[in-house]
């Protein structure tokens, strides 16, 4: 019975914490909008890729990238909960290590998505028109994206100790799974070196399903995005249960 | 009365170092039982395998008729824990603390508000619920452990060095909040500490920990009456613990850090007589034996309160965490 109370406490902590650290959304606001109006800026006006402009090509890219830092991120704190004892009264209460990292995944997501909306809201001024159905189904792959980077943020942050091996750990994996997914560059005519690293990318899914939602355009089909993201993030959950289940204090 | 709580051969090995080494005891409903010993002689270690934070490497313990091993999540409902260290979220406020402990213990929704502020009000802190944890002192933060520590109606609640670092004042007034607590609730606490005047105070039994090992265990004031005297101390030039021992009213001999500490009978009447045995002194002092005293007595060391850093048992927490 207290597994949903459980579930709903880890999320209203995070939500609340969120609410009230401000700058966590300002902060995460700022960098997207500098990749899109400098170096979004800087490149297409040399550049234009098919029918839209550079900044529109990049605006989905900037958001996976937003939304996966932002996510990624996250499992910083659950390193602070072990630094101030929260975890070992969160841990000490009878509810399950499954319900605790659920509740942290959901909470994550919700700040992550709380992010995303404000920086397509933004993408107007970018040029980025919408439609019911583009925007429902870029949070559909905002939604994967959130929530299979959050687990693989807390998965790092339940083995780190320190936020600074957090940090270190955590950016060997954010630049490449950015850079290599397509986000500022179109997946056709790659070199094969890269073309095979990119395919290895989890986030391309992520980022081709956005930019076909959003812009109309994308190198998979929609399908084929979806089945691959939908695996990946259910891969993520999985083995941030079991992190989860084998962290110790 | 029936026992709450049954520890049988407990052990608990970290690497090579035996953090808890073989420990049985019992404690009955109502009781406050203290765990006392310097840091790292085992008394935390001993309580997160009790609260199913650490899993025993050998022996068990039930709480609450639950195996330690068998029903955490029981023994978890069971109990309420108050850490050395605060845990509360600092960003959230009082309430919100409260509020999130409330739901993760499924307390019911038509009577979480009021056990709430129940419990607020017992720890004087109703007033400042909706400020921010941060802004609380440290007297403040440690109530409001013990306050979410009862918010479920916990049989049992395990306190942590719950003055440690706190000013006398405060000391006293969380003396006085655990007192009401036993008197009000019923509740049977397993108090762990190493401050003696702390144990002397509270606890009906004490278990005095050293090296993993209980070394003594029985009411405090049992404890201080088996010495079977008063203390005497001696500062003197060339103190001699062999002199004074041959005094059949001397029940206990030593010399502690320069000075002779005797433990002596009808300590008032002999005290002209064993000045006569020893020789020079620089100075005297007589009193009643304190807990102190009975720790000295069965480890032969000087019982020193030390830092709030857990020292080794820290060291040994983050390297079982790291692995």
């Amino acid at each position: 019975m207290s597994e949903l109370g459980g579930f709903y406490a880890v999320w209203y902590r995070e939500f609340k914490v969120f609410w009230r650290e401000k700058s966590r959304i300002v902060s995460s606001i700022v960098s997207p909008l500098l990749w899109l109006t400098i170096f979004g800026g800087g490149l297409g006006s040399q550049t234009s890729l098919g029918s839209v402009g550079y900044q529109a090509f990049i605006f989905p890219g900037v958001l996976a990238m937003s939304i996966t830092m932002t996510s990624i991120f996250f499992g910083t704190y659950i390193v602070w909960d072990k630094k101030i004892d929260f975890m070992k009264s969160v841990l000490v209460a009878p509810m399950s290590r499954t319900t605790m990292f659920l509740g942290k995944v959901v909470g994550g997501a919700t700040d992550a998505l709380i992010q995303s909306t404000i920086l397509i809201l933004l993408g107007v001024l970018f040029g980025i028109t919408y439609t019911l159905q583009s925007i429902l189904t870029a949070y559909l792959f905002l939604f994967l994206i959130t929530v299979a980077t959050v687990s693989i943020g807390l998965i790092i942050g339940s083995f780190m100790e320190s936020p600074e091996g957090f940090g270190l750990i955590s950016s060997f994996l954010v630049f490449p799974m950015v850079f290599l997914s397509g986000a500022f560059y179109p997946l056709d005519n790659l070199p094969q070196w890269l073309a095979v690293a990119t395919t290895i990318d989890p986030l391309t899914y992520g980022v081709d399903g956005l930019r076909g939602a959003i812009i109309g355009t994308s190198h998979n089909s929609f399908l084929f995005n979806l089945t691959i993201l939908s695996a990946f993030c259910i891969a993520a959950i999985a083995a941030g249960t079991v992190a989860f289940n084998r962290m110790k204090l | 009365m029936e026992d709450v709580i049954r520890v049988e051969n407990l052990t608990k090995k970290f690497e090579k170092l035996i953090a808890v080494d073989g420990i049985t005891f019992q404690i009955k409903q109502g009781e406050v039982f203290g765990l006392l010993g310097p840091n790292g002689a085992g008394k935390t270690t001993v309580l997160h395998m009790l609260a199913t934070l650490l899993k025993p490497t050998d022996g068990t313990a039930v709480v609450n008729g639950f195996d330690i091993k068998k029903h955490p999540n029981k023994v978890r409902e069971s109990i309420g824990m108050v850490f050395q260290d605060p845990s509360s979220d600092d960003i959230l406020t009082g309430y919100e603390n409260l509020k999130l402990h409330a739901l993760m213990y499924g307390v019911p929704r038509d009577v979480r508000e009021k056990k709430i502020s129940e419990v607020l009000e017992l720890v004087d802190l109703a007033d400042r619920k909706n400020d921010l944890v941060k802004k609380y002192s440290g007297g403040m933060r440690r109530r409001l452990e013990i306050a979410r520590g009862l918010l479920h109606n916990p049989k049992i609640l395990f306190l942590d060095e719950p003055t440690l670092g706190l000013d006398p004042q405060t000391r006293e007034h969380m003396w006085e909040y655990i007192e009401k607590l036993v008197k009000e609730q019923n509740v049977t606490i397993i108090i762990t500490t190493h401050y003696m005047e702390e144990a002397d105070r509270l606890c009906d039994r004490i278990a005095i920990i050293d090296y993993g090992k209980v070394v003594v265990m029985d009411s405090p004031g049992k404890l201080k009456k088996a010495l079977g005297g008063d203390i005497i101390k001696i500062a003197m030039k060339n103190p001699d613990a062999g002199k004074a021992k041959k005094l059949d009213f001397v029940k206990n001999s030593k010399v502690v850090d320069g000075s002779l500490v005797l433990t002596v009978a009808d300590a008032g009447k002999n005290i002209q007589q064993i000045l006569k045995v020893v020789g020079d002194v620089d100075s005297v002092e007589m009193r009643s034996p304190t807990l102190n005293d009975v720790f000295l007595h069965y480890t032969g060391r000087e019982f020193r309160e030390q830092t709030p850093e857990g020292g080794i048992m820290n060291r040994i927490m983050s390297l079982e965490a790291r692995r």
